[in-house]
Protein backbone atom coordinates (compact mmCIF):
# COMPACT_ATOMS: atom_id res chain seq x y z
CA UNK A 1 0.00 0.00 0.00
CA UNK A 2 0.98 3.51 -0.86
CA UNK A 3 0.22 5.94 2.01
CA UNK A 4 0.49 9.64 1.44
CA UNK A 5 0.85 11.95 3.93
CA UNK A 6 -0.19 15.73 4.01
CA UNK A 7 2.34 15.99 0.53
CA UNK A 8 3.65 19.37 -0.93
CA UNK A 9 6.03 20.49 -3.83
CA UNK A 10 6.28 24.65 -3.47
CA UNK A 11 8.38 26.19 -6.22
CA UNK A 12 9.27 29.04 -5.04
CA UNK A 13 6.04 31.37 -4.20
CA UNK A 14 4.11 28.74 -6.30
CA UNK A 15 2.25 25.53 -4.81
CA UNK A 16 2.11 22.86 -7.18
CA UNK A 17 0.84 20.18 -5.27
CA UNK A 18 -0.57 21.58 -1.89
CA UNK A 19 -1.34 19.19 1.54
CA UNK A 20 -2.55 16.00 -0.47
CA UNK A 21 -3.09 12.98 1.32
CA UNK A 22 -4.40 9.58 0.08
CA UNK A 23 -3.97 5.98 0.10
CA UNK A 24 -3.50 3.76 -2.78
CA UNK A 25 -4.53 -0.19 -2.37
CA UNK A 26 -2.24 -2.44 -2.87
CA UNK A 27 -3.09 -4.10 -6.42
CA UNK A 28 -4.59 -2.21 -7.68
CA UNK A 29 -4.61 0.92 -10.79
CA UNK A 30 -5.47 3.86 -9.41
CA UNK A 31 -5.75 6.94 -11.76
CA UNK A 32 -4.78 10.64 -11.04
CA UNK A 33 -6.45 12.40 -13.48
CA UNK A 34 -6.59 16.65 -13.75
CA UNK A 35 -5.99 19.14 -16.36
CA UNK A 36 -2.34 20.59 -17.08
CA UNK A 37 -0.92 22.21 -14.13
CA UNK A 38 -2.79 20.67 -12.22
CA UNK A 39 0.08 19.21 -10.04
CA UNK A 40 -0.90 15.20 -10.97
CA UNK A 41 2.58 14.45 -12.67
CA UNK A 42 4.42 16.45 -9.87
CA UNK A 43 2.71 14.22 -7.39
CA UNK A 44 3.10 11.08 -9.18
CA UNK A 45 6.87 11.84 -9.54
CA UNK A 46 6.65 12.62 -5.68
CA UNK A 47 6.43 8.64 -5.20
CA UNK A 48 9.39 7.71 -6.87
CA UNK A 49 11.15 10.82 -5.87
CA UNK A 50 11.76 12.41 -8.91
CA UNK A 51 10.77 15.31 -7.60
CA UNK A 52 11.58 15.76 -4.02
CA UNK A 53 8.69 16.92 -1.87
CA UNK A 54 8.48 20.51 -0.28
CA UNK A 55 6.97 18.80 3.09
CA UNK A 56 4.97 15.96 3.83
CA UNK A 57 5.94 12.07 3.08
CA UNK A 58 5.49 9.09 1.24
CA UNK A 59 5.29 5.60 2.75
CA UNK A 60 5.28 2.38 0.53
CA UNK A 61 3.95 -0.41 2.71
CA UNK A 62 4.77 1.48 6.07
CA UNK A 63 8.59 2.47 4.95
CA UNK A 64 9.06 6.01 4.65
CA UNK A 65 10.55 6.69 0.89
CA UNK A 66 12.77 9.34 1.84
CA UNK A 67 15.02 7.34 3.96
CA UNK A 68 17.23 5.46 1.16
CA UNK A 69 19.05 7.08 -1.74
CA UNK A 70 16.74 8.23 -4.60
CA UNK A 71 18.04 6.23 -7.43
CA UNK A 72 17.75 2.51 -5.35
CA UNK A 73 14.29 3.67 -4.44
CA UNK A 74 13.71 4.11 -8.09
CA UNK A 75 14.85 0.54 -8.97
CA UNK A 76 11.77 -0.49 -7.09
CA UNK A 77 9.70 1.00 -8.61
CA UNK A 78 8.37 0.85 -12.70
CA UNK A 79 8.41 3.75 -14.29
CA UNK A 80 6.61 4.75 -17.74
CA UNK A 81 6.57 8.08 -19.19
CA UNK A 82 4.36 9.81 -22.44
CA UNK A 83 7.05 9.20 -25.24
CA UNK A 84 8.59 6.30 -23.23
CA UNK A 85 12.00 7.77 -23.60
CA UNK A 86 13.50 4.40 -24.74
CA UNK A 87 17.42 4.67 -24.98
CA UNK A 88 18.04 5.40 -28.86
CA UNK A 89 21.25 3.51 -28.63
CA UNK A 90 19.99 0.41 -27.11
CA UNK A 91 18.39 -2.69 -28.44
CA UNK A 92 14.91 -3.48 -27.69
CA UNK A 93 16.65 -6.52 -24.93
CA UNK A 94 18.71 -3.79 -23.75
CA UNK A 95 16.40 -1.74 -22.90
CA UNK A 96 14.10 -3.95 -21.27
CA UNK A 97 17.45 -5.49 -19.56
CA UNK A 98 18.19 -1.91 -17.46
CA UNK A 99 17.01 -2.33 -14.36
CA UNK A 100 17.80 -5.85 -13.89
CA UNK A 101 21.14 -5.11 -14.63
CA UNK A 102 21.32 -2.23 -12.14
CA UNK A 103 20.28 -4.68 -9.99
CA UNK A 104 23.49 -7.12 -10.51
CA UNK A 105 21.50 -9.67 -12.00
CA UNK A 106 23.28 -12.64 -13.63
CA UNK A 107 22.77 -12.50 -17.31
CA UNK A 108 21.09 -16.10 -17.89
CA UNK A 109 18.23 -14.22 -15.46
CA UNK A 110 18.54 -11.37 -17.56
CA UNK A 111 17.48 -12.66 -20.58
CA UNK A 112 15.26 -15.43 -19.76
CA UNK A 113 13.66 -12.12 -18.14
CA UNK A 114 13.68 -10.44 -21.45
CA UNK A 115 11.93 -13.14 -23.40
CA UNK A 116 9.36 -13.59 -21.24
CA UNK A 117 8.21 -9.73 -20.99
CA UNK A 118 8.51 -9.85 -25.37
CA UNK A 119 6.39 -12.67 -25.51
CA UNK A 120 3.68 -11.43 -22.90
CA UNK A 121 3.83 -8.25 -25.17
CA UNK A 122 3.36 -10.19 -28.07
CA UNK A 123 6.68 -9.11 -29.63
CA UNK A 124 8.53 -11.81 -30.60
CA UNK A 125 12.20 -12.27 -29.23
CA UNK A 126 13.52 -13.79 -32.55
CA UNK A 127 12.55 -10.53 -34.43
CA UNK A 128 12.36 -7.95 -31.48
CA UNK A 129 15.37 -8.82 -28.86
CA UNK A 130 17.75 -7.22 -31.37
CA UNK A 131 16.08 -4.13 -33.08
CA UNK A 132 17.03 -0.91 -32.04
CA UNK A 133 13.69 1.31 -31.03
CA UNK A 134 13.42 3.75 -33.97
CA UNK A 135 13.08 0.29 -36.05
CA UNK A 136 9.61 0.04 -34.00
CA UNK A 137 6.18 1.53 -34.77
CA UNK A 138 4.43 3.53 -31.98
CA UNK A 139 2.69 1.14 -30.06
CA UNK A 140 5.33 -1.46 -30.02
CA UNK A 141 8.15 1.37 -28.49
CA UNK A 142 5.00 2.01 -25.93
CA UNK A 143 5.08 -2.03 -25.69
CA UNK A 144 8.64 -1.95 -24.73
CA UNK A 145 8.55 0.82 -22.48
CA UNK A 146 6.02 -0.73 -19.73
CA UNK A 147 8.35 -4.09 -20.61
CA UNK A 148 11.26 -2.40 -19.30
CA UNK A 149 9.23 -0.66 -16.54
CA UNK A 150 8.20 -4.20 -15.65
CA UNK A 151 11.37 -6.18 -15.80
CA UNK A 152 12.65 -6.17 -12.60
CA UNK A 153 9.36 -7.06 -11.11
CA UNK A 154 8.12 -4.06 -9.12
CA UNK A 155 5.42 -3.97 -6.75
CA UNK A 156 4.48 -0.40 -8.17
CA UNK A 157 4.29 0.67 -11.43
CA UNK A 158 4.20 4.71 -11.91
CA UNK A 159 2.62 6.20 -15.40
CA UNK A 160 2.78 9.37 -16.71
CA UNK A 161 0.47 10.08 -19.55
CA UNK A 162 1.69 6.63 -20.67
CA UNK A 163 -0.34 6.20 -23.52
CA UNK A 164 -0.85 9.76 -24.69
CA UNK A 165 0.92 9.24 -28.04
CA UNK A 166 -1.09 6.84 -29.09
CA UNK A 167 -3.63 6.96 -31.66
CA UNK A 168 -7.34 5.99 -30.69
CA UNK A 169 -6.95 2.35 -32.10
CA UNK A 170 -3.41 1.58 -30.44
CA UNK A 171 -4.13 3.47 -26.94
CA UNK A 172 -7.62 0.88 -26.66
CA UNK A 173 -5.53 -1.83 -27.34
CA UNK A 174 -3.03 -0.97 -24.90
CA UNK A 175 -5.18 -0.26 -22.04
CA UNK A 176 -6.82 -3.97 -22.16
CA UNK A 177 -2.76 -4.76 -21.78
CA UNK A 178 -2.44 -2.51 -18.84
CA UNK A 179 -5.39 -4.37 -17.72
CA UNK A 180 -4.05 -7.94 -18.40
CA UNK A 181 -0.69 -7.49 -16.95
CA UNK A 182 -1.81 -5.65 -13.71
CA UNK A 183 -4.17 -8.47 -12.87
CA UNK A 184 -1.42 -11.08 -13.82
CA UNK A 185 1.42 -9.62 -11.61
CA UNK A 186 -0.61 -7.79 -9.02
CA UNK A 187 0.93 -4.84 -9.35
CA UNK A 188 -0.33 -1.51 -7.58
CA UNK A 189 -0.58 1.00 -10.41
CA UNK A 190 -0.94 4.77 -10.09
CA UNK A 191 -1.40 6.43 -13.57
CA UNK A 192 -1.59 10.08 -14.25
CA UNK A 193 -3.80 11.16 -17.06
CA UNK A 194 -5.85 13.96 -18.24
CA UNK A 195 -8.04 11.70 -20.19
CA UNK A 196 -11.20 11.28 -18.13
CA UNK A 197 -12.51 7.83 -19.92
CA UNK A 198 -9.04 6.21 -19.49
CA UNK A 199 -9.40 7.22 -15.78
CA UNK A 200 -12.92 5.97 -15.99
CA UNK A 201 -11.75 2.76 -17.96
CA UNK A 202 -9.17 1.78 -16.10
CA UNK A 203 -9.28 3.27 -12.47
CA UNK A 204 -10.46 1.03 -9.69
CA UNK A 205 -10.68 4.65 -7.66
CA UNK A 206 -10.13 7.61 -9.81
CA UNK A 207 -8.49 11.05 -8.12
CA UNK A 208 -9.56 14.32 -9.41
CA UNK A 209 -7.19 17.10 -8.65
CA UNK A 210 -7.13 20.76 -9.62
CA UNK A 211 -4.76 23.42 -8.21
CA UNK A 212 -2.77 21.05 -6.34
CA UNK A 213 -5.51 19.45 -4.34
CA UNK A 214 -7.10 16.35 -4.78
CA UNK A 215 -11.11 17.24 -4.83
CA UNK A 216 -12.45 14.20 -4.89
CA UNK A 217 -11.00 10.55 -4.72
CA UNK A 218 -13.51 7.52 -4.86
CA UNK A 219 -14.77 4.68 -7.02
CA UNK A 220 -15.46 6.06 -10.55
CA UNK A 221 -19.61 5.63 -10.34
CA UNK A 222 -19.08 7.43 -7.05
CA UNK A 223 -17.49 10.59 -8.91
CA UNK A 224 -20.35 10.45 -11.57
CA UNK A 225 -23.40 9.97 -9.31
CA UNK A 226 -22.15 12.30 -6.25
CA UNK A 227 -19.67 14.86 -7.53
CA UNK A 228 -17.84 16.35 -4.65
CA UNK A 229 -17.36 19.52 -6.51
CA UNK A 230 -18.66 21.23 -9.64
CA UNK A 231 -15.26 20.62 -11.43
CA UNK A 232 -15.49 17.22 -10.62
CA UNK A 233 -18.75 17.13 -12.38
CA UNK A 234 -17.68 19.21 -15.24
CA UNK A 235 -14.64 17.13 -15.70
CA UNK A 236 -16.56 14.16 -15.76
CA UNK A 237 -18.98 15.97 -18.25
CA UNK A 238 -22.94 15.85 -18.32
CA UNK A 239 -24.16 14.92 -21.35
CA UNK A 240 -23.14 11.60 -21.42
CA UNK A 241 -22.94 10.73 -17.51
CA UNK A 242 -25.60 7.78 -17.92
CA UNK A 243 -23.48 5.97 -20.90
CA UNK A 244 -20.28 6.57 -19.15
CA UNK A 245 -22.21 4.80 -15.41
CA UNK A 246 -23.18 1.97 -17.84
CA UNK A 247 -19.89 1.60 -19.13
CA UNK A 248 -18.71 0.63 -15.79
CA UNK A 249 -20.63 -2.30 -14.90
CA UNK A 250 -20.15 -5.43 -17.21
CA UNK A 251 -22.78 -7.66 -18.12
CA UNK A 252 -21.35 -10.49 -16.20
CA UNK A 253 -22.13 -8.78 -12.84
CA UNK A 254 -26.00 -7.94 -13.93
CA UNK A 255 -26.44 -11.02 -15.77
CA UNK A 256 -29.98 -12.44 -14.27
CA UNK A 257 -31.33 -15.99 -14.45
CA UNK A 258 -33.53 -16.82 -17.55
CA UNK A 259 -34.07 -18.49 -21.52
CA UNK A 260 -31.31 -17.39 -23.75
CA UNK A 261 -32.64 -15.42 -26.27
CA UNK A 262 -31.79 -11.86 -28.41
CA UNK A 263 -28.63 -11.15 -29.50
CA UNK A 264 -25.22 -12.86 -27.33
CA UNK A 265 -22.42 -10.28 -25.56
CA UNK A 266 -19.75 -11.38 -24.08
CA UNK A 267 -19.69 -11.28 -19.69
CA UNK A 268 -16.74 -9.07 -19.87
CA UNK A 269 -18.50 -6.37 -22.33
CA UNK A 270 -19.68 -3.41 -20.50
CA UNK A 271 -23.87 -2.94 -20.04
CA UNK A 272 -23.12 0.48 -22.83
CA UNK A 273 -22.11 -2.09 -25.32
CA UNK A 274 -24.41 -4.35 -24.35
CA UNK A 275 -27.49 -1.56 -24.99
CA UNK A 276 -25.62 -0.82 -27.99
CA UNK A 277 -26.07 -4.42 -29.06
CA UNK A 278 -29.67 -4.20 -28.25
CA UNK A 279 -30.79 -0.94 -29.58
CA UNK A 280 -28.51 -2.28 -32.99
CA UNK A 281 -30.40 -5.44 -33.35
CA UNK A 282 -34.22 -4.10 -32.10
CA UNK A 283 -33.94 -6.83 -29.17
CA UNK A 284 -35.15 -6.39 -26.02
CA UNK A 285 -32.77 -8.77 -24.30
CA UNK A 286 -29.34 -10.19 -24.87
CA UNK A 287 -28.13 -13.58 -23.75
CA UNK A 288 -25.00 -13.49 -21.30
CA UNK A 289 -22.12 -15.85 -22.36
CA UNK A 290 -18.63 -16.54 -20.44
CA UNK A 291 -15.61 -16.45 -21.65
CA UNK A 292 -15.93 -20.65 -22.36
CA UNK A 293 -18.77 -20.12 -24.61
CA UNK A 294 -21.67 -21.14 -21.59
CA UNK A 295 -24.40 -19.24 -20.92
CA UNK A 296 -23.60 -16.79 -17.68
CA UNK A 297 -27.79 -15.29 -17.98
CA UNK A 298 -29.38 -12.56 -19.71
CA UNK A 299 -29.75 -8.73 -19.65
CA UNK A 300 -32.45 -6.92 -20.58
CA UNK A 301 -33.16 -3.22 -21.49
CA UNK A 302 -35.14 -2.56 -18.74
CA UNK A 303 -32.25 -3.68 -16.24
CA UNK A 304 -30.05 -1.82 -18.38
CA UNK A 305 -31.39 1.58 -18.27
CA UNK A 306 -32.46 0.85 -14.52
CA UNK A 307 -28.33 0.58 -14.11
CA UNK A 308 -28.21 3.99 -16.21
CA UNK A 309 -30.52 5.57 -13.54
CA UNK A 310 -28.58 7.87 -11.10
CA UNK A 311 -29.78 5.82 -8.06
CA UNK B 1 30.25 6.94 -56.04
CA UNK B 2 31.34 5.28 -52.81
CA UNK B 3 34.07 3.62 -54.60
CA UNK B 4 35.41 6.21 -56.40
CA UNK B 5 35.72 8.31 -53.00
CA UNK B 6 37.62 4.97 -51.77
CA UNK B 7 40.14 5.29 -54.82
CA UNK B 8 40.56 8.50 -54.21
CA UNK B 9 41.66 8.37 -50.65
CA UNK B 10 43.52 5.39 -51.12
CA UNK B 11 45.21 7.55 -53.60
CA UNK B 12 46.08 10.32 -51.64
CA UNK B 13 47.60 8.09 -48.47
CA UNK B 14 49.68 6.42 -51.35
CA UNK B 15 50.85 10.29 -52.87
CA UNK B 16 51.07 11.28 -49.11
CA UNK B 17 53.52 7.97 -47.97
CA UNK B 18 55.43 8.10 -51.42
CA UNK B 19 56.23 11.79 -51.38
CA UNK B 20 57.16 11.46 -47.45
CA UNK B 21 59.71 7.96 -48.04
CA UNK B 22 61.27 9.17 -51.34
CA UNK B 23 61.16 13.05 -51.83
CA UNK B 24 63.79 13.03 -54.51
CA UNK B 25 61.80 11.25 -57.11
CA UNK B 26 59.64 14.13 -56.66
CA UNK B 27 62.33 16.36 -57.80
CA UNK B 28 61.48 16.78 -61.81
CA UNK B 29 57.66 17.97 -60.55
CA UNK B 30 58.97 20.58 -58.27
CA UNK B 31 62.06 21.38 -60.56
CA UNK B 32 60.68 24.34 -62.68
CA UNK B 33 59.66 26.58 -59.33
CA UNK B 34 62.98 26.75 -58.63
CA UNK B 35 65.39 29.39 -59.56
CA UNK B 36 69.39 29.81 -59.82
CA UNK B 37 69.77 25.64 -59.48
CA UNK B 38 68.15 25.71 -55.78
CA UNK B 39 67.27 22.52 -54.55
CA UNK B 40 63.67 21.16 -55.73
CA UNK B 41 63.33 19.29 -52.70
CA UNK B 42 63.88 20.26 -49.00
CA UNK B 43 67.14 18.79 -48.38
CA UNK B 44 67.87 20.52 -44.59
CA UNK B 45 65.92 17.72 -42.87
CA UNK B 46 64.20 14.51 -43.09
CA UNK B 47 60.37 15.01 -44.11
CA UNK B 48 58.84 12.04 -42.73
CA UNK B 49 60.31 12.98 -39.37
CA UNK B 50 59.68 16.10 -40.01
CA UNK B 51 55.74 14.92 -40.27
CA UNK B 52 55.35 12.43 -38.04
CA UNK B 53 57.18 15.35 -35.21
CA UNK B 54 54.09 17.57 -36.69
CA UNK B 55 51.56 14.96 -36.09
CA UNK B 56 52.99 13.96 -32.88
CA UNK B 57 52.53 17.72 -31.27
CA UNK B 58 48.96 17.77 -32.66
CA UNK B 59 47.72 14.56 -31.76
CA UNK B 60 49.09 15.33 -28.11
CA UNK B 61 47.93 18.82 -27.84
CA UNK B 62 44.39 17.70 -29.41
CA UNK B 63 44.16 15.19 -26.50
CA UNK B 64 45.31 17.10 -23.85
CA UNK B 65 42.45 19.46 -25.57
CA UNK B 66 40.10 16.61 -25.20
CA UNK B 67 40.41 15.66 -21.84
CA UNK B 68 40.01 19.17 -20.73
CA UNK B 69 37.86 20.12 -22.83
CA UNK B 70 34.99 17.15 -22.13
CA UNK B 71 35.87 17.66 -18.29
CA UNK B 72 34.81 20.60 -18.63
CA UNK B 73 31.65 20.12 -20.97
CA UNK B 74 30.65 17.31 -18.06
CA UNK B 75 31.18 19.75 -14.82
CA UNK B 76 28.68 22.49 -16.38
CA UNK B 77 25.99 20.32 -17.56
CA UNK B 78 25.76 18.93 -14.38
CA UNK B 79 23.20 20.81 -11.65
CA UNK B 80 26.50 21.54 -9.95
CA UNK B 81 28.17 22.74 -12.44
CA UNK B 82 25.57 24.87 -14.33
CA UNK B 83 26.97 28.08 -12.65
CA UNK B 84 30.84 27.85 -14.18
CA UNK B 85 29.42 27.59 -17.85
CA UNK B 86 29.33 31.37 -18.39
CA UNK B 87 32.91 31.32 -16.94
CA UNK B 88 34.46 28.13 -18.64
CA UNK B 89 32.51 29.62 -21.90
CA UNK B 90 34.75 32.76 -21.66
CA UNK B 91 37.87 30.84 -20.70
CA UNK B 92 37.58 29.11 -23.65
CA UNK B 93 36.56 31.46 -26.05
CA UNK B 94 39.95 33.39 -24.81
CA UNK B 95 42.07 30.65 -25.91
CA UNK B 96 40.21 30.82 -29.52
CA UNK B 97 40.31 34.26 -29.61
CA UNK B 98 43.74 34.57 -28.54
CA UNK B 99 46.09 34.58 -31.56
CA UNK B 100 48.19 31.41 -31.48
CA UNK B 101 51.18 33.24 -32.77
CA UNK B 102 51.13 35.86 -29.41
CA UNK B 103 50.29 32.39 -27.26
CA UNK B 104 53.64 31.77 -28.69
CA UNK B 105 55.14 35.02 -28.08
CA UNK B 106 54.02 35.03 -24.39
CA UNK B 107 55.09 31.15 -24.06
CA UNK B 108 58.44 31.48 -25.00
CA UNK B 109 59.93 33.10 -22.10
CA UNK B 110 58.20 31.14 -19.63
CA UNK B 111 59.01 27.51 -21.10
CA UNK B 112 61.56 28.16 -23.39
CA UNK B 113 61.60 27.22 -27.14
CA UNK B 114 60.93 23.91 -28.72
CA UNK B 115 57.71 21.82 -28.24
CA UNK B 116 56.78 23.06 -25.23
CA UNK B 117 54.89 26.65 -26.05
CA UNK B 118 53.91 24.89 -29.20
CA UNK B 119 51.85 22.59 -27.30
CA UNK B 120 50.31 25.43 -25.52
CA UNK B 121 49.57 27.78 -28.22
CA UNK B 122 47.75 24.61 -30.32
CA UNK B 123 45.93 23.17 -26.25
CA UNK B 124 44.58 26.52 -26.07
CA UNK B 125 43.34 27.00 -29.75
CA UNK B 126 41.92 23.49 -29.70
CA UNK B 127 39.52 23.49 -26.69
CA UNK B 128 36.65 25.84 -28.08
CA UNK B 129 34.97 23.42 -30.93
CA UNK B 130 35.23 20.68 -28.54
CA UNK B 131 34.32 21.90 -25.77
CA UNK B 132 30.91 23.60 -27.63
CA UNK B 133 30.27 20.73 -28.92
CA UNK B 134 30.38 18.80 -25.71
CA UNK B 135 28.12 20.93 -24.04
CA UNK B 136 25.61 21.08 -26.89
CA UNK B 137 25.58 16.88 -27.02
CA UNK B 138 25.10 16.93 -23.57
CA UNK B 139 22.77 19.62 -23.24
CA UNK B 140 20.52 17.94 -26.19
CA UNK B 141 19.87 14.69 -24.96
CA UNK B 142 16.42 13.60 -25.17
CA UNK B 143 14.65 15.03 -21.61
CA UNK B 144 12.49 11.73 -21.79
CA UNK B 145 15.57 9.67 -21.99
CA UNK B 146 17.10 11.41 -19.29
CA UNK B 147 14.19 11.26 -17.02
CA UNK B 148 13.46 7.86 -18.11
CA UNK B 149 17.38 7.28 -16.76
CA UNK B 150 16.48 8.98 -13.62
CA UNK B 151 13.40 7.26 -13.43
CA UNK B 152 14.94 3.78 -13.87
CA UNK B 153 17.56 4.18 -10.85
CA UNK B 154 20.49 5.21 -12.70
CA UNK B 155 23.03 6.94 -10.08
CA UNK B 156 24.73 10.35 -12.03
CA UNK B 157 27.45 8.57 -12.85
CA UNK B 158 25.60 5.80 -14.46
CA UNK B 159 23.84 8.11 -16.88
CA UNK B 160 26.38 10.26 -17.43
CA UNK B 161 28.57 6.77 -18.88
CA UNK B 162 25.84 4.68 -20.28
CA UNK B 163 23.50 6.88 -21.42
CA UNK B 164 24.39 10.92 -22.04
CA UNK B 165 28.18 10.14 -23.19
CA UNK B 166 26.71 7.94 -26.09
CA UNK B 167 24.67 9.92 -26.92
CA UNK B 168 26.25 13.33 -27.17
CA UNK B 169 29.90 11.13 -28.95
CA UNK B 170 29.13 11.73 -32.19
CA UNK B 171 28.62 15.59 -31.32
CA UNK B 172 32.14 15.30 -29.66
CA UNK B 173 33.93 13.68 -32.23
CA UNK B 174 33.22 16.41 -34.53
CA UNK B 175 34.16 18.68 -32.28
CA UNK B 176 37.92 16.45 -31.76
CA UNK B 177 37.97 16.49 -35.66
CA UNK B 178 37.18 20.18 -36.38
CA UNK B 179 40.47 20.95 -33.52
CA UNK B 180 42.68 18.66 -34.89
CA UNK B 181 41.72 19.93 -38.36
CA UNK B 182 43.06 23.22 -37.54
CA UNK B 183 45.81 22.81 -35.86
CA UNK B 184 47.16 20.84 -38.15
CA UNK B 185 47.63 24.14 -40.29
CA UNK B 186 48.51 25.83 -36.86
CA UNK B 187 51.10 24.13 -36.19
CA UNK B 188 53.24 25.22 -38.64
CA UNK B 189 53.68 28.18 -36.58
CA UNK B 190 55.62 26.21 -34.22
CA UNK B 191 58.60 25.68 -36.53
CA UNK B 192 59.45 29.97 -35.62
CA UNK B 193 60.05 28.93 -32.14
CA UNK B 194 62.03 25.35 -33.11
CA UNK B 195 59.21 23.36 -32.56
CA UNK B 196 59.90 20.08 -34.77
CA UNK B 197 57.38 20.28 -37.63
CA UNK B 198 56.67 21.19 -41.57
CA UNK B 199 56.56 24.56 -40.78
CA UNK B 200 60.64 24.08 -40.82
CA UNK B 201 60.09 23.49 -44.53
CA UNK B 202 57.77 26.28 -45.43
CA UNK B 203 59.97 28.91 -43.47
CA UNK B 204 63.09 27.65 -45.04
CA UNK B 205 61.38 28.37 -48.38
CA UNK B 206 60.02 31.97 -47.58
CA UNK B 207 63.66 32.55 -46.05
CA UNK B 208 65.74 31.55 -49.63
CA UNK B 209 63.43 32.37 -51.34
CA UNK B 210 61.89 29.04 -53.19
CA UNK B 211 58.50 28.19 -53.72
CA UNK B 212 59.32 24.26 -53.99
CA UNK B 213 59.63 23.95 -50.36
CA UNK B 214 56.84 26.58 -49.60
CA UNK B 215 54.56 24.10 -51.73
CA UNK B 216 55.94 21.11 -50.76
CA UNK B 217 55.41 21.92 -46.78
CA UNK B 218 51.83 23.04 -47.57
CA UNK B 219 50.60 20.14 -49.63
CA UNK B 220 52.08 17.83 -47.34
CA UNK B 221 50.20 19.88 -44.13
CA UNK B 222 47.08 20.36 -46.52
CA UNK B 223 46.72 16.19 -47.72
CA UNK B 224 47.17 15.35 -43.91
CA UNK B 225 44.62 17.41 -42.92
CA UNK B 226 42.35 16.48 -45.28
CA UNK B 227 43.04 12.81 -44.59
CA UNK B 228 42.43 13.04 -41.03
CA UNK B 229 38.97 15.11 -41.43
CA UNK B 230 38.05 12.40 -43.70
CA UNK B 231 39.35 9.63 -41.63
CA UNK B 232 37.59 11.10 -38.63
CA UNK B 233 34.31 11.58 -40.58
CA UNK B 234 34.84 7.78 -41.65
CA UNK B 235 34.76 7.02 -37.69
CA UNK B 236 31.77 9.27 -36.96
CA UNK B 237 29.27 7.82 -39.60
CA UNK B 238 30.55 3.94 -38.55
CA UNK B 239 29.74 4.72 -35.02
CA UNK B 240 26.39 6.56 -35.78
CA UNK B 241 25.29 3.48 -38.16
CA UNK B 242 26.69 0.96 -35.91
CA UNK B 243 25.29 2.37 -32.32
CA UNK B 244 22.52 3.81 -33.41
CA UNK B 245 23.04 7.33 -32.25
Amino acid sequence: MIRIETLTKQYGPLTVVDSVSMSIERGSITVIVGTSGSGKSTLLRMINRLVEPTSGRVLIDNNDTATEPAHLLRRRIGYVIQGNGLFPHRTVAENIATVPTLLGWDGARISARVDELLRIFQLDPAEFAAKFPHQLSGGQQQRVGVARALAAEPAVLLMDEPFGALDPIIRSKAQDDLLDIQRRFGTTVVLVTHDMDEAFRLGARVAVMSQGRVLQYDRPAVLLTRPADPFVSRLTGTTDRAMKLLSLTTAGEVAEPGAAEGPTVAATASLREVLSDLLWSGAQVATVLNADGTPAGRVTMAGILAHGRNS
Amino acid sequence: MPRAATLLRLAAVGLLVAFLTMPQRFAPVFAPLTQYGAPPIYDQGNLLALALAHLGTVFLAAAASTILAVGLGILVTRASGAEFLPLSRTLVNIGQTFPPVAVLAIAVPLVGFGEAPTLIALFAYGLLPIFENTVSGLQTCPPAVIEAADGMGMSGRQRLLSVELPLAMPLILEGVRLSLVINIGTATIGSTVAAKGLGEVIIAGLLSNNTAFILQGGLVTGLMAILIYDGMVTVEKRLVRVAHL
